[in-house]
């Protein structure tokens, strides 16, 4: 076997297959088989490095050179004069993202090492290669709980863990499994919710695009933890790769026996179907998402029965996130007491927040529970854009709550921020500057909700269409303060009588906007 | 007849019957779910077409009405909005001479909005068929609108 001299690892995601990641790849090997380094130079393709926005990345290793923006026509100068030379095209190195997570930690500096759990290989291995994977320490924590566990015993590491879902309400994993083994049925089945649709968050595609084998090993622990015969990934149509992804691991794991019957010859089997979705934000609710599966219009369900007793086809079914699973087989591997070295007491581990608007380096980073909300946008967002000042962010998708500058200091995890009126829910952090109307945000955020309410409830049908009837108002100059006051009173109500989390959420971004940011809003309505 | 094909692929199962109208619409030329797709699906199926008729619109990726060759969604959530969308969807209005939910009288282009299509990295953003394309400017949108057009 040749002993390549350079890997150059290419970011193959969403986001830069727009920017004609696909052309650079082509050019690239191409040029290298030119230049007689083709065994020499290796170019291997990856999920996301973290970096969104920036075109083209790139990584040459062992140097650990990140080129940003890179096109087919800059590959002739990468190859000679960097591969051929030693000399690194300087133009096109990445110089504002020194603290990105995935970035190596020599290069952090100021931070301390950023743990990386669920995102650990994402940017560093072919998410369409098992084998690198399984190199990666892949598919051990099955092994090993095959091989040494009971299922009790996972149930009780994953519980012993306190990792709190990650879906957005932060319940309990460990315990909604301990429900799952306590009920009986001779057929339980896992779902992924891979339904991805809060605005802002793109978590899950990332971890699909960049590391699938995870979640299959995850959904695998979690299938043998709760005695699962079969398991089921729902993810929303519009993600394309995503779902050519996990249908390639699948497939992958199957062919290594790492899926089907008699799993590591220990008689557990369990297999995993991927289902699409088409388009319909409520569907994130799992009982929604299981009519879905079923076949049906995605309306949610009455709880109880709670689908960990009557879900799928009413057998007891486990509904849990992608990042949720994916932090579950290096707890299984390391251990629940390692895990709970990350994180804060009462939050365990770390997140995955996605940052966005008008920060410099927008994109993804995993960081520990309990890091600030100032940490987040002005280490790793990189600040605000343009050098212009912090207004205001909303925090965990259109679900979640507007936060004022003296919310910038708080740690952040589920707990803590829901003692402070807000939530972390999806992670996504959509920061706004100094210039942004808060008034025109809240109205986008209150149409998206009347766009995706199902319409199966009263209170959150006829609630969001008076929503949206009031804010354009507001937004127009035309509202009174009785129209902000009426604001509150309709998603009060809402939250006390809607049928499923679409309608109850809608409180949040309203009551939270209108305590940070009333005065802007009164100043928009007539005396 | 490439519809029976298409049934074929799938086990006569409920639980299938999202697979089975999203490749109805994508094999239709005209990307929708014509009434002749709705029935052969509900006779597949044996179910009531009232019932895939339900399902069908439940759901903002399947269209009953004709559409474009190029389907634009262009995406209105908040991350979207913030990075100037709305300009983008004014813009676009004007430029196709339609306007939300129409198509283009040489039935190139059809305007629709989207929800969060998770690319926020590069709001303001759009998808064109299958297609995600992210940071986008008037310019940005001419160039995509040319691209397409000398692709008909």
């Amino acid at each position: 076997m040749n002993v390549m001299r350079n890997h150059i690892l290419i970011s193959i995601d969403a986001g830069t297959l727009m920017s004609g990641a696909r052309a650079v790849e082509g050019a690239l090997v191409a040029e290298i088989v030119r230049q007689g380094l083709d065994s020499e130079v290796s170019v291997l393709e990856t999920g996301s490095i973290g970096i969104t926005g920036k075109g083209v990345v790139l990584v040459v290793y062992p140097e650990g050179i990140y080129y940003a923006g890179v096109t087919p026509g800059d590959v002739p100068e990468i190859v000679k004069e960097h591969l051929l030379k030693g000399r690194p095209v300087k133009r096109l190195i990445l110089t504002e993202a020194p603290k990105r997570v995935i970035i190596s930690k020599e290069k952090t500096g100021l931070l301390k090492e950023q743990p990386r759990i669920v995102l650990r290989n994402c940017g560093f291995i072919n998410p369409e290669n098992i084998e690198e994977y399984i190199a990666a320490n892949g598919y051990e924590a099955i092994a090993k709980a095959l091989q040494t566990m009971k299922p009790e015993d996972v149930v009780n590491e994953v519980k012993a863990s306190n990792l709190l879902g990650r879906g957005g309400a932060g319940f309990p994993t460990g315990l909604k499994w301990e429900f799952a083994i306590k009920t009986p049925g001779d057929e339980k089945f896992v779902i992924c919710n891979a339904d991805e649709g809060e605005p802002g968050t793109f978590k899950d595609r990332l971890i699909l695009e960049g590391d699938p084998h995870k979640l299959i090993e995850g959904m695998l622990l979690a299938g043998y933890a709760i005695r699962g015969t079969r398991g089921f990934v729902y993810i929303r149509g519009e993600y394309a790769l995503s779902i050519e992804r996990i249908e390639k691991a699948i497939a992958d794991a199957r062919k290594y026996g790492l899926l089907g019957n008699n799993i590591l010859e220990s008689n557990f089997n369990f297999d995993i179907v991927v289902m699409k979705g088409a388009g319909a934000y409520v569907c994130g609710e799992e009982t929604a998402l299981i009519e879905s599966l079923e076949g049906k219009r995605g309306h949610p369900r009455i709880k109880p029965p709670f689908p960990i007793n009557a879900g799928l086809w009413r057998k007891p079914t486990l509904v849990n996130n992608v990042e949720t699973l994916s932090n579950i087989p290096d707890i299984i591997r390391n251990g629940a007491t390692w895990y709970r070295g990350y994180g804060t007491d009462r939050c365990t581990g770390t997140k995955v927040y996605t940052i966005l608007g008008h920060v410099v380096t927008p994109g993804l980073v995993e960081t520990e529970m309990g890091t600030t909300l100032k940490d987040i946008i002005f280490e790793y967002g990189g600040g605000i854009k343009g050098g212009k000042k912090f207004k205001g962010a909303l925090v965990g998708g259109a679900a979640g709550a507007f936060l004022g500058p003296d919310m910038l200091d708080v740690q952040m995890d589920f707990v803590n921020l829901r003692e402070y009126a807000a939530a972390l829910g999806s992670g996504a952090i959509l920061v706004m500057d100094e210039d942004t109307d808060m008034v025109d945000m809240l109205k986008s955020v209150l149409h998206f909700f009347k766009h995706e309410s199902c319409g199966h409830c009263a209170p959150c049908r006829l609630g969001t269409a008076r929503l949206v009837e009031i804010i354009d108002l507001i937004a127009a100059s035309q509202g009174t303060m009785e129209d902000i006051n009426q604001l509150l009173e309709i998603t009060k109500a809402m939250k006390d009588s809607s049928f499923c989390p679409l309608g109850q959420s809608v409180n949040l971004p309203v009551s939270s906007s209108i305590k940070y940011f009333k005065d802007e809003m009164t100043a928009r309505v007539k005396a | 007849m490439y519809r029976e094909q298409i049934l074929k692929k799938f086990e006569p199962r409920l639980d299938n019957i999202l697979f089975i109208l999203h490749d109805l619409q994508d094999n239709n030329p005209q990307r929708y779910l014509a009434r002749e797709d709705i029935e052969k699906c509900a006779t597949y199926l044996n179910i009531a077409s009232s019932y895939v008729h339900g399902v069908v619109t439940f759901y903002s990726m399947f269209s009953l009405k004709p559409r474009g060759r190029y389907i634009i969604r262009l995406c209105e959530s908040p991350p979207c909005h913030l990075m100037g969308s709305e300009s983008l969807l004014e813009y676009l209005k004007k430029k196709l001479k339609v306007d939300i939910g129409e198509t283009t009288s040489d039935g190139a282009f059809t305007l629709e909005l989207t929800s969060c299509l998770g690319i926020c990295g590069v709001a303001p953003a759009l998808m064109v068929n299958e297609e995600m394309v992210g940071n986008l400017t008037p310019e940005r949108l001419d160039a995509i609108l040319e691209e397409r057009r000398q692709r008909l």
